[in-house]
């Protein structure tokens, strides 16, 4: 299923903050309707990356960003509405954030945000998203509910359906099982499997063996540097170029 | 000592629970730290125990629907306190107008805007410093500020702002650690979905701090209704038999009332002067229990 047209590219992309550096000339194209995995360690520059896409860098005042990020292509350091970037960009974070309005609000806001008003066609989104975060069922009789009293596992897919609501082509998860149990896990990947026939998604995760189920290729990242990208498959048969990222794969270290 | 006795009396094999001299100190300083703060505890409740047992022992008797709804009478030495009970719901509510919404607005600005540098530094430095002016400084540059430069005159409008001045630092200070009490991770959650810093505050950051914002606005309310010195040349008569017609009116008020009837009238009964205490202290009391409910009212509402 992988296309070969490039959604996302990164040529020689610095991050600091302040006098510390997080990430040190990364550059790798990211295709269109693939899971592209990124596996390190703690520090290795994983979630800075991705924060980067976004350009939350103009929300974090010691964050700096250099190299170039080109999105369909589009450069988006010169992109002058963010806030349209943004919102073609979903992210899911580690931990859960069921926003503390209701269910329907949480699925609902970013439509909103974006300006649709008409209630049968929020209602649409909602139970489309809620579905395909796989938490319709669970949730359809209390949609005034708050989110944020839901289990751990029902508020990541909350997020999930959240990220949906945007209506997003490149969908960013920064660990999102961390929290969440190994059922939850489960269905979480089915979801984001189906997902990657309508969006681009960039997979972070500890869990090597997550990015092995999912992830079409996969990156690794150590220290910050970029070591090597390539086919899950072959990294994972023994074929990774670096020695380091063997290591890594047979759990030697990290 | 035998065996059983080292045990506590216990079996032998229930050695491992038999307390120690060590646990056993420990225990008893534990009883004994409690005892002190719980000794510590009543003291500070005290005070406040005898305060209203005085006021309703003494003033309680005075409590009528005449001495609440009549004029003050024969020299203020009879007669009721209408006019001060209107005049200080006046200034508070007009003192609210003015400075919840500056308070708030700086708050917003403080905690979801502002950078990290010098300049807000300064401001936070300048808004504790503000807080510790003592009210009477307040009350002569209020003279200064509202009735003279402003032209206000002694007014209704004069006062209030004299005392929305004054209360200012509580409603941002308390403004200001409710809005940082909301977690980051919110508002990351909604500048990635691309809202803007203000849509973000208006729908996530604000409702959720909407309960320490009540509370700074309970603490100004206590503190406006209650301060004499602020409004004294500000906006506060003496004895002005009228109820005010508009803002540029003066106004008799509560706490100016109870500290003229007690050191400027002679011949005032002490029932007089208990019976306005007790008032002022009941509005007080009712306006904080207004706010605390619907305060806890939103609480319930909004959880994480």
């Amino acid at each position: 299923m992988v296309g070969e047209e490039v959604k996302l590219s990164v040529r020689d992309l610095n991050i600091s903050y302040g006098s510390q550096r997080a990430l040190s000339s990364v550059s790798l194209d990211v295709h269109e309707h693939e899971i592209f995995g990124i596996i390190g360690p703690a520090g290795s520059g994983k979630t800075s990356f991705l924060r980067s896409l976004n350009r939350m860098e103009m929300l974090q005042e010691n964050m700096t960003v250099d190299g170039s990020i080109v999105f369909d292509g589009h450069d988006i350091s010169e992109i002058q509405n963010v806030y349209a970037l943004r919102r073609h960009i979903g992210v899911v974070f580690p931990l859960p954030v069921g926003l503390p309005l209701s269910i329907y609000d949480n699925v609902a806001l970013a439509p909103r945000l974006s300006g649709i008003k008409d209630k049968s066609a929020l209602d649409e989104i909602v139970e489309q998203c809620l579905t395909r975060a796989a938490l319709w069922d669970e949730v359809k009789d209390r949609l005034t509910a708050l989110g944020s009293l839901l289990s751990g596992g029902q508020q990541q897919r909350l997020t999930i359906a959240r990220a949906l609501s945007q209506d997003p082509e490149l969908l960013l998860l920064d660990e999102f099982s961390i929290a969440v149990d190994p059922v939850t896990t489960m269905r979480i990947e089915d979801v984001l499997k189906e997902l990657k026939q309508e969006v681009t998604i960039i997979l972070v995760t500890n869990l090597v063996q997550q990015a092995r189920r999912l992830a079409d290729r996969t990156a690794f990242f150590l220290g910050g540097e970029l070591i090597e990208v390539g086919e899950t498959e072959d990294l994972f048969s023994g074929k990774a170029e670096d020695q380091r990222t063997l290591d890594y794969l047979e759990g030697r270290f990290g | 000592m035998t065996q059983a006795e080292r045990d506590g009396g216990l079996p032998g094999q229930f050695q491992i629970f038999a307390a120690t001299p060590l646990n056993t100190r420990n225990h008893q300083l534990q009883w004994l730290y409690r005892a002190l703060f719980g000794l510590m505890t009543l003291i500070l409740i005290v005070p406040v125990g005898i305060i209203l047992g005085v006021l309703l022992v003494r003033g309680g008797p005075a409590i009528s629907f005449e001495f609440l709804f009549s004029y003050p009478s024969d020299g203020m030495t009879a007669g009721g306190i209408w006019p001060a009970l209107v005049g200080t719901m006046w200034l508070v509510a007009v003192s609210l107008i003015a400075s919840v919404p500056v308070g708030v607005a700086a708050a917003v600005y403080l905690s979801e805007y502002a950078p990290d540098n010098w300049l807000t530094r300064g401001i936070n430095l300048a808004i504790i410093n503000l807080a510790g002016v003592p009210s009477i400084v307040h009350a002569l540059f209020g003279v200064g500020a509202f009735v003279i430069f402003a032209g206000f005159g002694t007014s209704i409008l004069a006062a209030s702002l004299t005392l929305a001045v004054m209360t200012l630092p509580l409603v941002i200070v308390a403004t200001r650690e409710s809005l940082q009490a909301v977690p980051m991770a919110f508002r990351e959650a909604c500048w990635n979905m691309g809202a803007t810093r203000w849509q973000t505050i208006r729908t996530v950051v604000l409702p959720n701090a909407i309960s320490g914002i009540l509370t700074g606005v309970i603490l100004s309310v206590s503190r406006t209704a209650g301060e004499t010195a602020p409004i004294m040349f500000t906006g506060a008569a003496f004895f002005f038999p009228f109820l005010p017609a508009s803002v540029f009116d003066q106004t008799m008020a509560m706490a100016m009332h109870l500290f003229v009837i007690s050191t400027a009238v002679p011949g005032a009964p002490d029932e007089l002067k208990y019976g306005t205490a007790l008032t002022l202290i009941s509005l007080v009391l009712l306006m904080n229990a207004v706010s605390i409910w619907f305060r806890s009212y939103l609480r319930g509402k909004k959880k994480w």
